[in-house]
């Protein structure tokens, strides 16, 4: 039996759907040497801002149990110089590009994604409403309601291209988030980017990162992630979703697929094991062979809750 | 180009309480291996503890032909992986990513190459001093520990025909005191006008007391840096290094750009410990 392991997520086409998660992934052409980019679905790549920016200083990340904590700063190269020099040999390599972008204003998202427009070789346009770990931008749209509409909203008027807005996890009921992405004219939503946190040294009795707060990831937020894909499946069935929090297997892939998301994104997982990709790929495979289930279209959402609502 | 490589455990060696070497089997990780690359170790498997860590390769090994067979760690128990390093049994696996980083750019003849060393960070420079010696380049190492027991592996050092200036901190073998003591005299014993390369590599604190030695003896030192990693392959931005730049201070990855920097350019008060 041959199975089809292609997906479309609000007008994204993917191969499979498995996508490297923003910040996880450098430019994708750090991996271009081990890695054959276009066998992967799609690269989100780290998130631009207008400008190049330099980030927190070290240290950036805190191993925790079973999970690690960072605070980056969105150290990047500038929206201008991605296009310039990153985006050229990524569509040589085949790879379906998903550029992840963050402002500091409303108007910078939208001036980013203007020039993202105007680019030859960008499949989707993610934007970054979730980030902990900045001062200006990022999470201060995201736990809003208001500011996730305005920032959508803005965006949506200057590209047609597929719209992803990236919700944060640090907010009461991410459900009405997603509803109010779509409500702006989002395509899909991804979600969770990570939970803010935080580690203590406690012989010096310092904070573990120097930007004091962090974003925790891996397998420690995976429960909590799939909720979260969950509710926001059930407040809006219409809305594609990229689930993503600490998915290490193919199983733990399924989970999100089986909870709604149409996609999903792989991180940590890619720093312990960069050759990740062709084991979620074939687990995956083997796992629709395995329940008889044609394609993973079919497989989205069909999460049976008959047994777990009566118990 | 890296390779991943579940290398069979072919000898743990315990040097000390704290200390061990462990050799693996991964030829073709050590035939690409360059002086001061490193590897990314998993030494558990399961989620926790989760990232790998980087280690540099200590030795190349070899077969009686001359054939690469495999590589060497020098460990120091510390955490969760190094731990799990210190106790492996033969026949044990550990997976190794690599080689990484750029290599130590290497001193030539008439300039002398001293390696200084500062505990664990002896690892970087076994590789480094067979390459120096191949090409007949005049070596020194200068190597610090806290006490004489401290001090290991001189045996590789010493075949190699490398010269040996030990300290110890209580006095016990070589110079009393940390390492700078005998790097100190031997600056004092030599011309400025004779070339000489400076490596480092060992405790932050260390590397930059070298660096700001050598810079007042008008000498360039190569550090190797040890910063905390996620991937080693440039994904994540976490190993970043703070290097003074035309534009003011510049992050590096220390993965992809180092882990050896120009110890000059090192912007030391915002590197952390």
């Amino acid at each position: 039996m041959s199975v089809d392991l292609s997906v479309d997520v609000g007008g994204l086409r993917l191969a499979n759907p498995f996508i490297a998660a923003s910040g996880c992934f450098g430019y994708g052409l750090e991996y271009g040497d081990i890695v054959d980019l276009s066998t992967l679905g799609g690269i989100a790549v780290k998130g631009l801002f207008l400008e190049e920016r330099e980030g927190h200083p070290p240290a950036r990340i805190v191993e925790t149990p079973s999970g690690m904590l960072n605070a980056i700063g969105l150290q990047g190269i500038g929206v201008r110089r991605f296009v310039a020099d990153k985006l050229p040999p990524l569509r040589e390599r085949g790879a379906v590009v998903i550029v992840n972008i963050c402002g500091s204003t409303v108007e910078e998202y939208a001036e980013i994604a203007r020039i993202l427009d105007d680019a030859d070789g960008v499949a989707a346009i993610e934007l970054n409403i979730s980030c902990p770990n900045i001062s200006k931008g990022g999470m201060m749209f995201g736990s809003s309601l208001q500011g996730t509409h305005d920032v959508v909203s803005a965006v949506r008027r200057v590209t047609s291209r597929p719209l992803i807005p990236k919700l944060t996890p640090n907010v009461t009921d991410v459900a009405s988030f997603a509803v109010a992405a779509r409500d702006a004219g989002a395509d899909a939503v991804s979600l969770v980017n990570t939970f803010l946190a935080m580690a203590i040294d406690v012989e010096t009795r310092r904070p573990k990162l120097s930007n004091v707060l962090g974003g925790l990831s891996g397998p420690a937020i995976r429960p909590i992630a799939v909720r979260m894909v969950h509710e926001c499946r059930q407040a809006a069935t219409d809305l594609p979703i990229i689930g993503m929090g600490g998915i290490m297997t193919a199983e733990d892939a399924l989970e999100f697929i089986i909870a709604g998301a149409s996609a999903v994104q792989v991180g940590t997982a890619n720093f312990v094991d960069p050759f990740v990709w062709d084991k979620l790929r074939d687990g995956l495979a083997d796992y629709l062979v395995r329940h008889a289930v044609p394609s993973v279209a079919a497989l989205v959402g069909t999460l049976d809750t008959t047994r777990g609502r009566t118990a | 180009m890296p390779v991943d490589v579940d290398a069979v455990v072919l000898s743990n060696t315990q040097l000390s309480h704290d200390y061990n070497t462990v050799t693996l089997a991964a030829p073709r990780l050590a035939d690409q291996a360059g002086p001061g690359q490193f590897v990314m170790v998993k030494a558990t498997s399961g989620d926790d503890p989760l990232l790998r860590r980087p280690f540099s390769v200590f030795e190349i090994l070899r077969d009686d032909e001359g054939r690469t067979t495999g590589i060497s760690l020098l460990n120091k128990r510390v955490g969760v992986t190094t731990r799990a390093l210190y106790a492996l049994r033969v026949g044990d696996h550990v997976r190794c990513l690599g080689p990484l980083g750029q290599p130590f750019s290497l001193a030539a003849p008439p300039e002398r190459a001293w390696m200084v060393a500062g505990g664990v960070g002896l690892a970087a420079f076994a590789t480094l001093a067979t390459s120096l010696r191949a090409r007949q380049v005049d070596t020194t190492l200068f190597y610090g520990g806290r006490r004489a027991d401290d001090l290991f592996s001189l045996e590789i050092f010493d075949a190699l025909g490398v010269h040996l200036r030990l300290s110890t901190d209580d006095g016990s073998r070589g110079d009393h005191g940390n390492v700078t003591v005998p790097l100190r005299a031997a600056f004092a014993s030599t011309d400025r006008a004779t070339p000489v390369r400076v490596y480092a590599c060992g405790p932050t604190p260390m590397m930059r007391a070298v660096t700001e030695l050598a810079a007042s003896e008008g000498r360039a030192t190569d550090v190797s840096l040890e910063q905390v990693m996620g991937c080693g392959l440039g994904g994540c931005y976490s190993c970043v290094v703070p290097v003074r730049g035309p534009a003011g201070t510049h992050f590096v990855r220390s993965c992809l750009d180092g882990p050896i920097f120009d110890g000059g350019s090192v912007v030391w008060e915002q590197l952390g410990e």
